[in-house]
């Protein structure tokens, strides 16, 4: 500072010195990260972030290392255990076909089961199917060695989100996740379209199943009309977003261009897959969809759409918004935006490639990025269970904790699934219901690690309780220390014991990734 | 939007219609073979007839204005997903309408769940019941035709700008409910605004403080941070982070608030031996209670969802009427648990958009235009219909297909903002710009 003004003595000492500081922050701002705090960044944003000592090895390995491996899942060996634990859940095991043979309507058509007999149904799938969904989702969140291929999984399944409460959707919500969204979410984005587009949890959420040519021979009782309902969502969640220069005319187009593509319940019943493009109920018309004519055709129309739906610059823009917001920034910067989106068109749409030009872009690196977006309830809920090897032995408290702070599993109703920002987060209200979660955590006798038993006859001798272990508050600042600022270490340190996991889960810099 | 757009909106330009000066939205169009709402009484209808009633928008009862506290106080309830308002608020007058919906018609009053008759030429879904009486007694009544300018299909979209009040402006970064706090006058609790359930709405986000009220029954039980040495020591640690360290003391104080309020409150309730509400009811029963011990809360907000009838959505019975159940009971147990606030309160319920008028393929209805707003509250200027009814004939209809909107959803809102929560004209440039610079008046909605 050079300054030609005479300043008395002491205010000239401030000013220097509150200038020092100011250039210091300015420095820290652009000081690039260290290794621990990368190997964390990198354990927040592709991963739901550590396990104990995720950190150290991720450090040990270099944070290059971890990116290659996370974007090639497949050659990340699944633990035995995990692979146990999964084989245990039969219906997991089925496929869409085998679900609606096993818990479908029981009568189907025509229509003569009593309202108990389905209410029946309803309960049965509800109690076999649901649980074994959530405890898949969970395990892998928290134990699978793939994290990345999870955290897009979640993206997706949200991307392109079914609601697990209507009907039907029920039976397939995990079959869905499992056979389309999991194997795709580091593939093609025009595979993947296509694979939900024919997959019956969506074609059943967004009633395409019902839609019908108008006038043509098998479009009567539910099945009498148009539905632009799937059409609509496709352009404006699935693909090229809002506002993105297309017409109401090209929804109305769309939606007839995918007449037929339906669910065959008869089929089903026989053995055949879910879907089934049915003539009778197709608008051979010919269509003008953004610009272009689609002559009248059959079946390939829906795909000549997908196809130009997933080429459209609209689209390449619409999904590199979303995943910088997912991994960089609430704010995408449009500079890195604008990167991906050419990435996403010159790859045609290959997934891997857009995150590689993400995850080496100096913006995810920038500290102005680190440790700054405000978690998730799902991202929180799984992080604290990561963080303190907590097992999911039963899901009902995970369940109604992530009830309570508002982002129910499967839980959104409507097409355009969950927000990833603080601005949709962060209020006082679930800042103290997530306080109120982690100090549950600490004890180790967290009802989520223990497995619900049915209950005893009566007269039997109460159950000894297991042995628990509480968390080290130790360990788990061990796990976290990149994370944990250094006044936030000395307010920890300084509370009784007892607190200090609490503290740690429950303070401002776990609520961040 | 400009006067050329609204009339090109309506597509009347050609028939020789005449410009009306309506409320805050500028002007409406009437076709000069209609006679503009007069409150004429209707001669009850034939039930076997298939005729046209007349149009009529109701008899408002004349009365003086109720005093309560008089802490203006106003709760909005969002219904998402685009609730069918021509099933709620039926023009079951119209043999058009019954020909437009074969399956999903609310049949006409006198039949088995026909619609409960208002205006003569209107009538409310069976399922509304329980605000029949509101109907009745003056306190209950609906703008029908209204919603936003913008011609948005998109739920998000247009949800997104009926919370920013500022259709067609992707880039407004606050609520109107938040912004409307900021105009009141200054107040120092945390606890002027409450939201139930666990986010934030668009609707309340901005600058000033918002409470979330936690729902279901359990709501009010003491929990670990409401002990002092535990949110003690978390106030260490939050006292660095801006964002976060502002959010956790808003938390802890308006749980202090809320605890002491409630513990009072409910106590009272309990001791009246008042049956515990269901579902919805027992959220609305606590805000109410809140509401009218605590004349610090000034705004509420209630979102409902559910309400995107695609398919089988039923008639005067079915999907919707078994999710406007529980929503009429839900807004009579508020209006009731107001106690003497109601009379300081206006509830208003809206929704993004209206749906198709006519019934799709598979007995539900598509994303529409024109809705429905609802007003209830003790001053409320009620057992009307106000607004302007476009018609339901094929030439009247947006686009072909919808309701038309003849008043748009801010010229009910300022008029509240102005006329009931007493916001001064410099700060009703702030609530709704573009749209309060050029309000002629304020619309007829209070008595």
């Amino acid at each position: 500072m050079t300054s030609t003004i005479k300043l008395p003595g002491l205010l000239a000492m401030t000013l220097a010195l509150s200038c020092a500081s100011v250039i210091a922050q300015a420095q820290t701002a652009q000081m690039p990260l260290n290794d621990s705090e990368k190997a964390l960044h990198v354990l927040n944003r592709l991963a739901y972030g550590p396990r104990p000592g995720d950190v150290d090895t991720v450090r040990h390995m270099g944070v290059k290392r971890y990116i290659d491996q996370q974007l090639r899942p497949d050659s990340l060996p699944l633990p035995e255990a995990l692979s146990n634990q999964l084989s245990t859940l039969p219906t997991y095991q089925l496929n869409a076909t085998q679900l609606y043979q096993q818990y479908g309507p029981p009568s189907f058509p025509p229509n003569s089961a009593t309202p108990e007999e389905k209410n029946m149904a309803r309960q049965r799938a509800n109690k076999d199917i649901t649980p074994q969904v959530h405890f898949a989702r969970l395990w892998q969140a928290t134990e699978s060695p793939r994290q990345l291929q999870e955290v897009m999984s979640e993206f997706w399944f949200n991307h392109f989100n079914v609601f697990e409460g209507k009907d039907w959707v029920r039976y397939w919500n995990g079959e869905y996740e499992r056979d389309v969204l999991r194997p795709n979410a580091l593939g093609n984005f025009r595979q993947l379209l296509g694979s939900v587009a024919h997959h019956p949890a969506m074609l059943y959420y967004l009633d395409n199943w019902l839609s019908s040519g108008v006038n043509t021979p098998e479009a009567k009782g539910r099945f009498k009309g148009l539905n632009e309902n799937y059409g609509r969502e496709l352009l404006e969640l699935h693909t090229m977003g809002v506002d993105s220069g297309y017409t109401q005319a090209d929804v109305i187009s769309l939606a007839r261009i995918l007449t037929g593509w339906t669910i065959d319940e008869k089929g089903m019943k026989d053995g055949q897959a879910a879907f089934v493009f049915n003539p009778r109920r197709h608008d051979f018309g010919d269509k003008v969809f953004l610009g272009q004519t689609i002559k009248g055709s059959g079946e390939q129309e829906g795909e000549q759409a997908l196809d130009i739906l997933a080429r459209h610059p609209a689209t390449a823009h619409f999904i590199a918004i979303k995943l910088v917001q997912y991994f960089v920034s609430d704010k995408p910067e449009p500079a890195l935006t604008e990167k991906l989106a050419r990435r996403f068109l010159a790859t045609n749409g290959d997934i891997k490639a857009v995150l590689r030009t993400l995850f080496d872009s100096q913006e995810f690196w920038a500290r102005s990025n680190y440790q700054t977006q405000f978690k998730t309830p799902y991202q929180y809920v799984v992080s604290s269970l990561r963080a303190t090897a907590t097992p999911v032995l039963n899901y009902k408290p995970i369940d109604g904790v992530l009830n309570q702070l508002g982002q129910p599993m499967y839980g959104w109703l409507t097409p355009e699934g969950y927000k990833f920002s603080e601005e949709a987060w962060l209020n006082p209200d679930a800042l103290l219901r997530r306080i109120n979660f982690v100090n549950g955590l600490s004890n180790g006798k967290s009802p989520i690690a223990r497995a619900e038993t049915p209950p005893l006859p009566p007269g039997s001798p109460p159950p000894v309780p297991l042995p628990t272990t509480p968390v080290d508050p130790q360990q788990l600042m061990q796990t976290l220390s990149p994370a944990l600022a250094p006044h936030s270490l000395a307010a920890i340190t300084a509370a009784p014991p007892n607190l200090q996991v609490g503290l740690i889960l429950g303070g401002p810099d776990f609520m961040k990734r | 939007m400009n006067r050329r757009d609204f009339i090109r909106h309506l597509g009347l330009t050609t028939s020789g219609a005449i410009l009306i000066p309506v409320g805050l939205s500028g002007c409406v169009v009437a076709p000069p073979s209609k006679p503009l709402a007069k409150a004429k009484p209707t001669p009850p209808v034939g039930i076997a007839t298939g005729a046209d009633s007349p149009l009529s928008y109701g008899n408002p009862l004349q009365r003086p204005h109720t005093t309560g506290d008089g802490t203006p106080r106003m709760v909005v309830v969002f219904l998402r997903g685009a609730v069918d308002g021509l099933n709620v608020v039926v023009p079951h007058g119209d043999h058009n309408y019954y020909k437009a919906r074969p399956t999903i018609a609310v049949s006409r009053p006198g039949t088995q769940n026909g619609a409960l008759d208002l205006t003569g030429y209107f009538g409310l879904h069976p399922a509304l019941q329980s605000l029949l009486p509101y109907w009745e007694d003056g306190r209950l009544a609906f703008v029908h035709a209204s919603g936003s300018p913008d011609v948005s299909r998109s739920h998000f979209e247009a949800q997104d700008y009926m919370e920013t009040g500022t259709p067609g402006e992707h880039n407004t970064r606050d609520g109107w409910m938040n912004r409307m706090l900021g105009v009141m006058p200054p107040s120092q609790s945390p606890m002027q605004a409450l939201t139930l359930g666990e986010s934030v709405p668009r609707i309340l986000t901005g600058r000033a403080v918002v409470a979330n009220m936690p729902t279901g029954r359990d709501a009010t039980r003491p929990t670990l941070i409401d002990k002092p040495e535990v949110s003690q020591a978390y106030a260490a640690l939050y006292a660095q982070d801006a964002a976060l360290g502002k959010s956790y003391r808003d938390g802890i104080s308006a749980r202090k608030e809320l605890l002491a309020d409630a513990n009072s409150t409910e106590q009272k309730a309990a001791n009246n031996g008042a049956p515990l509400p269901n579902g919805l009811s027992i959220d609305t029963a606590r805000l109410g209670r809140l509401m009218q011990g605590n004349p610090d809360i000034r705004l509420g907000f209630v979102a409902v969802g559910g309400w995107d009838t695609h398919t089988n959505q039923g008639n005067g019975a079915g999907q919707l009427a078994g999710r406007l159940r529980p929503l009429a009971d839900g807004l009579a147990t508020l209006a009731r648990e107001l106690g003497p606030a109601f009379n300081d309160t206006v509830i208003v319920v809206i929704s993004e958009f209206g749906r198709t008028f006519r019934e799709n393929g598979n007995g539900g209805t598509d994303h529409g235009h024109g809705n429905a707003m609802w007003l209830l509250g003790g001053n409320v200027r009620g057992r009307t219909i106000h607004g302007y009814w476009p018609g339901i004939d094929d030439k009247s209809l947006n686009e072909g297909r919808d309701l038309a909107v003849t008043t748009d959803f801010r010229a009910v809102l300022a008029t509240l903002a102005e006329k009931h929560m007493r916001i001064g004209d410099p700060a009703m440039q702030k609530l709704f710009p573009q749209y309060a610079a050029g309000m002629p008046h304020a619309m007829n909605l209070l008595v």
